[in-house]
């Protein structure tokens, strides 16, 4: 039988620490997409909640229990997070696996949120922890979650690369700020 | 010249630097230009067209004749300049040297050089105007030049966000800030200056009983404890929709390295109110000679004198239609300057400059001293003149508000007559209110006043309580003025210093015809370039008004647009770099296909092998066909992880892929796969790809890789728009699964080892799920190459490492990784299509799919497909072509009849994909050509004229390759 050996996204490209900012990759382990149907919200909520104890996130919100973690992800959809979905979610809404679409990188630090006033062109100050946009960095679709002490930051997988080069780069450039005093 | 024991730089900070090679010195402090005038520099540039020496006009940034390159970086307005030790700056604009200009001969010429010299002069021979006129023309006049590299420094955008901007920290922006904070707004404060305080940096003047200059200071720290953020060297550059600002920073002045900082960033402020307090700019008054370098604008002079101890020589004058010119004349007296005169062109006026020479009823005529002043001639009362001998010239004819940002969205300024200015219309930019001189109100109590009340307005209008503060104790002057735009008499009186523009061009362009202002503008390119007329817009079209007849405000400005000033391409283009241009999308193999040697194609913003080079290959035409063969004869292996993976899934989703697929999807078996061909709504083809069942309410669709997205937005418009009850949802996953094709009679041994289980027998067009090493993967049996084919998924965390194993066990049968190239051949061969073919114009009717429009079904675009336009007989359709010959056939080449003339009248089609087939050993194509379907083996020409491509085809089939598909059914 052959043997399939996981590759990493970042291979080399993180952590990076730049001035007061510091940018790693975070595992958020398994990751799938919900979208239940056409009102059957109610009751994927419900099923949520039964399963893994978070309920379905309101627009721009967070919902956490234990290691699962709901993160509302657009129009009727959400990102459970930490945990495998529990099949009887399937009965209300389209569940699929995107463990290995998204990766996700934590930026830390006094200086996060300059760093990504550079590259994302909504106001991040008020995100807080249990917040979460999809909006924009660079040219990337992207989500931002508030986490206490940082953001998360949620990338296709194939721009891992530019996503690393693209924050590295404007963290360098507030630390280069913060040195001229 | 310097002016001991006044200023306010920093004496015990010497800096030297260079200007056009001479060393000279200034202090912490300075800029640019007050160090050069410090050093008693007085030509600091030469002008635009007559290359006439030039001074310093102004103290800020409405400065036209002051501009220096400094380092690769040209037009640097060197009053804007923070000077540095080092600083190295050049003059611009001049040959061979700042003192002795070959080009001021233009000068001499200056009678046949006026307003429209351009249009008249150059008229014919016509072609000489791209060979000679305009390189000639563009040599001669000019302000600086481009060094032609790209920056070194980092430059960056970011984006901010408010409650309140306030923009510009005078009197008034600095009382807006503070009335709104304290109410708990959350406020931005930008000035372009290094230092808040706006004018009260040049005056001699108390506010709340301490130096202006101090209380600015202090309010500014008093702004950031309540958290205001104050945003120096910030110039708003404009106005935009929805409460949007553009605003350039000067993170670090041109010249200095700037380290790992950026040298500017251009913002993007997004603020739910605003205050406008950019104050008002003076203005000149247009006599002869004006433009002599000592001749500045009276409160610019006032401001050299008292903020940078500086002065242009021992003895100076002031000329000045107004009461604010007298306090240039007392502050020059107060600094120990001797003021030979104050000349105000009021009879009437009252002498408020103490103990000077006062000429009420004078007006200065002409300006003399080509290299400097030297002297000015006056006229006075009664037909009287004279003469004084003078180093410096301060003139005024009035200040003009900064209306610019309120013009920005297309209100247009309002005429003041008691100012002899225009003030901002009402509601001018919505969100926006403007406070202070920028509406008029002049004196500085007033403006205090008014900025309060307008911070007070803005917090109420974002639902805050704000109250007025006390008010500081300031003066407050009333402008009193009587306008005078020029003084009459011979010569040439300037009017725009930046672009060479005089009185009589004015005139001149009136009585060509050119009497509207924006005719006026472009034939004499008044208010044109870097300064954008700030200094001369007003003079300029009261000079109009009164030539034409009309009064002022009928006679209306031109339009200000963004961007106020100017703002480098490097700063606004920041964010677009470099690599940050475009994100780049990398496959699960990039890494391990790059060592194997493979160049990258972009498609999308992918990066795909385009071929795997072996040893001995020299041309990628080897390596691919060699890899075509290895797929025909033994098995190749590909990466397709780039095509659009799309899964829709609920129990009504095979209703909704009826809707937009042609056929019929809600009929397939689970574990079969379809092909499906997608429309527009107007009929013309979107996309094909395949819908596989994965289970009875799963679907997974594949679309191309360069139509990905816009299948993605389509599908969720029409779940959206029409189908927002239908039982189904979907999502991309294309990022989740690194997918494989493995093609060629040898695949099913290559596949099936790597399987935990044998696949047994899966059919043409069957899918299902299967496992790898323990891991879950999808096995489809498809083919894009005509062999037998099979592609397998698994999560992308996987895909290198299945590359390997599907490669090991392909080269052990002599097989081995295919790239793009060989992808493309071999469809080619097969006349399979993609995104050449598709290409937006063509309908299923012209690719011979129209039997595909399921005839009892609805679909999106089935309407519009079956218009007459669309499925008439001379459309141009998919055919093969087969070229006889060495000549290879070229995608973009057109088809004509054979004997036909080829010009685009006799066009019958033209080719979209082209290559050399290894398998057929035989040049083939594929293109569109009228009625095609019915002229199966007629020969054409096809010619390409850009590339001299003059060769014959043969009119086939387009699938030029087991066109009955034995070899990949199997």
């Amino acid at each position: 039988m052959v043997d399939l050996i996981a590759s990493d996204p970042w291979a080399g490209l993180l952590p990076v620490q730049a001035g007061a900012a510091r940018l790693e990759a975070v595992d958020p382990g398994p990751l799938a997409l919900l979208a239940p149907w056409p009102r059957a919200e109610e009751a994927m909520n419900a099923a949520l909640r039964a399963a893994h104890g978070p309920g379905f996130p309101a627009p721009g919100r967070i919902e956490t229990s234990g290691a699962a973690r709901a993160i509302w992800f657009g129009r009727g959809q959400a990102l459970l997070a930490g945990v495998v979905p529990d099949p009887s979610l399937r009965a209300h809404g389209l569940v699929e696996d995107q463990s290995d679409g998204w990766v996700v990188a934590r930026l830390t630090g006094d200086g996060a949120l300059d760093v990504l006033a550079r590259l994302v062109p909504v106001d991040l100050r008020r995100l807080g922890p249990k917040g979460v946009v999809r909006t924009m960095l660079g040219h990337m679709n992207v989500a931002i979650l508030g986490t206490s002490g940082g953001v998360e930051i949620l990338a296709f997988r194939s721009m891992a690369g530019t996503l690393a080069h693209e924050i590295a780069d404007a963290m360098r450039a507030v630390a280069g700020r913060a040195a001229l005093g | 010249m310097r002016i001991e024991g006044r200023g306010r730089v920093d004496r015990g900070t010497p800096l030297r630097f260079r200007f056009d090679g001479r060393e000279m010195e200034g202090f912490g402090g300075d800029t640019l230009a007050s160090a050069l005038m410090g050093a008693g520099v007085g030509v600091v540039g030469r002008s635009f067209k007559y290359h006439r020496p030039r001074g310093v006009l102004t103290d800020g940034s409405a400065e036209p004749n002051a501009l220096v390159t400094i380092g690769d970086e040209p037009n640097i307005r060197a009053t804007m300049q923070p000077l540095f030790h080092g600083l190295q700056a050049v003059s611009q604009n001049r040959w061979p040297s700042l003192g002795f200009d070959l080009m001021a001969v233009n000068d001499l010429a200056a009678p046949f050089l006026g307003a429209g010299f351009y249009y008249k002069t150059f008229m014919w021979p016509q072609r000489f105007w791209e060979r000679l006129y305009e390189p000639m023309i563009r040599r001669a006049a000019g302000l600086g030049a481009l060094s032609g590299k790209p920056p070194e420094e980092h430059y960056e955008t970011a984006f901010a966000f408010c409650d309140l901007l306030v923009i510009g920290a005078g009197p008034a922006g600095l009382m807006a800030a503070l009335t709104a904070a304290q109410a708990g707004a959350e406020v931005i404060l930008c000035d372009e200056d290094a230092a808040p305080g706006g004018r009260l940096l040049a005056e001699v003047e108390d506010v709340g009983g301490v130096a202006g200059h101090l209380w600015a200071a202090g309010m500014a720290e008093r702004l950031r404890g309540l958290g205001v953020r104050v945003m120096p060297r910030t110039t708003v550059t404009g106005a935009y929709d929805q409460g949007t600002y553009g605003a350039l920073e000067q993170v670090v002045p041109a010249g200095v390295h700037p380290g790992g900082a950026p040298r500017e960033c251009f913002w993007r402020i997004a603020a739910r109110r605003a205050v406008l307090c950019t104050g008002a700019l003076e203005r000149p008054i247009a006599f002869r000679d004006n433009d002599r370098p000592g001749v500045m604008l009276a409160g610019a002079l006032r401001a050299y004198v008292n903020r940078w101890g500086v002065a242009p020589g021992r003895r100076v004058a002031v000329f000045g239609n107004n009461d604010d010119a007298h306090r240039t004349a007392r502050d020059a007296a107060a600094a120990g300057l001797k003021v030979v005169a104050l000349v105000d062109s009021r009879p009437d006026a009252v002498n408020l400059a103490g103990d000077v020479p006062f000429m009420p009823g004078w007006q200065v005529t002409q300006a003399i001293g080509r290299g400097g002043l030297r002297a000015i001639r006056l006229a006075g009362p009664g037909g009287r003149g004279r003469m004084l001998e003078v180093d410096g010239l301060g003139v005024s004819g009035g200040w003009n508000p900064s209306v610019h940002l309120t013009s920005h969205m297309g209100a247009r300024p309002v005429w003041d007559p008691g100012l002899a200015a225009f003030v901002p219309s009402e509601a001018a930019v919505p969100g926006m209110s403007v406070a202070g001189s920028a509406r008029g109100r002049m004196g500085t109590a007033a403006c205090l006043r008014d900025g309060a009340e307008r911070g007070v307005e803005a917090a109420g209008e974002l639902g805050l309580r704000a109250s007025m503060p006390d008010l500081p104790e300031a003066g407050d002057d009333l402008l009193r003025l009587r306008a005078l735009w020029a003084v009459p008499g011979k010569g040439r009186a300037w009017v725009d210093f930046q672009n060479d523009v005089t009185v009589k061009d004015v005139r001149q362009a009136a009585s060509e015809g050119y009497g509207t202002v924006e005719h006026m503008k472009r034939y004499t390119t008044q208010g044109m370039a870097t300064d954008q007329g700030k200094s001369s817009n007003v003079v300029a079209l009261a000079l109009l008004a009164q030539a034409t007849g009309r009064d002022i405000p009928g006679t209306g400005t031109t339009t200000f647009r963004p961007p106020f000033v100017p703002v480098s391409i490097a700063a606004m283009g920041a964010g677009g770099r470099g690599k940050r241009f475009a994100p780049e999308r990398r496959t699960t193999t990039d890494a391990l296909s790059r060592a194997m040697g493979a160049p990258m194609i972009e498609a999308g913003l992918w990066y795909r092998s385009a071929y795997f080079p072996r040893e001995g290959e020299t041309t990628w035409r080897q390596a691919c066909d060699r890899e075509v063969r290895m797929v025909r004869q033994t098995v190749g292996v590909c990466e397709v992880s780039t095509l659009g993976k799309i899964a829709v899934s609920g129990p009504e989703a095979g209703r909704f892929l009826d809707l937009v697929y042609t056929n019929t999807m809600s009929t397939l078996a689970e574990g079969r796969v379809r092909y499906g061909l997608m429309l527009r709504e107007d009929g013309h083809v979107m996309d094909d790809g395949t819908v596989s069942r994965l289970s009875a309410h799963d679907f997974l669709l594949t679309t191309t890789t360069a139509a990905a997205g816009q299948v993605m937005r389509h599908l969720d418009f029409v779940q959206q728009a029409y189908a927002p009850r239908m039982a189904l949802r979907l999502v991309s996953v294309t990022e989740h699964w690194a997918q494989f094709a493995v093609a060629g009679p040898l695949a099913r041994g290559v596949v099936d080892g790597l399987l935990d289980a044998p696949m047994g027998d899966l059919p043409f067009m069957g899918c299902r799920a299967v496992t790898v090493g323990g891991v879950g993967a999808r096995l489809f049996r498809i083919s894009f190459s005509g062999e037998l084919g099979f592609e397998i998924a698994v999560p992308a965390r996987y895909g290198e490492s299945l590359f390997r194993a599907l490669l090991g066990r392909a080269e052990a049968l002599g097989g081995g990784a295919y790239g793009l190239e060989a992808l493309n051949v071999l469809r080619i061969e097969k006349g399979f299509l993609t995104h050449a073919e598709m290409h937006g114009r063509v309908t299923a009717f012209d690719l011979g799919m129209h039997r595909m429009i399921a005839p009892g079904k609805d679909c999106i675009g089935k309407a519009l497909a079956s218009r007459p336009g669309l499925v008439a007989e001379d459309r141009e359709m998919l055919v093969g072509l087969w070229v006889a010959g060495d000549r290879a056939p070229l995608a973009g080449a057109h088809l004509f009849a054979e004997g036909a003339s080829p010009v685009s009248e006799n066009d019958q089609g033209y080719v979209t994909s082209a290559c050399w087939s290894p398998t057929l050993e035989q040049w083939l194509a594929l293109g569109f050509l009228k009625n095609g379907r019915a002229r199966q083996g007629e020969r054409l020409r096809m010619v390409d004229h850009l590339r001299r491509l003059d060769v014959a085809c043969n009119v086939a089939e387009a699938v030029a390759f087991d066109p009955d598909g034995g070899r990949m059914r199997g």
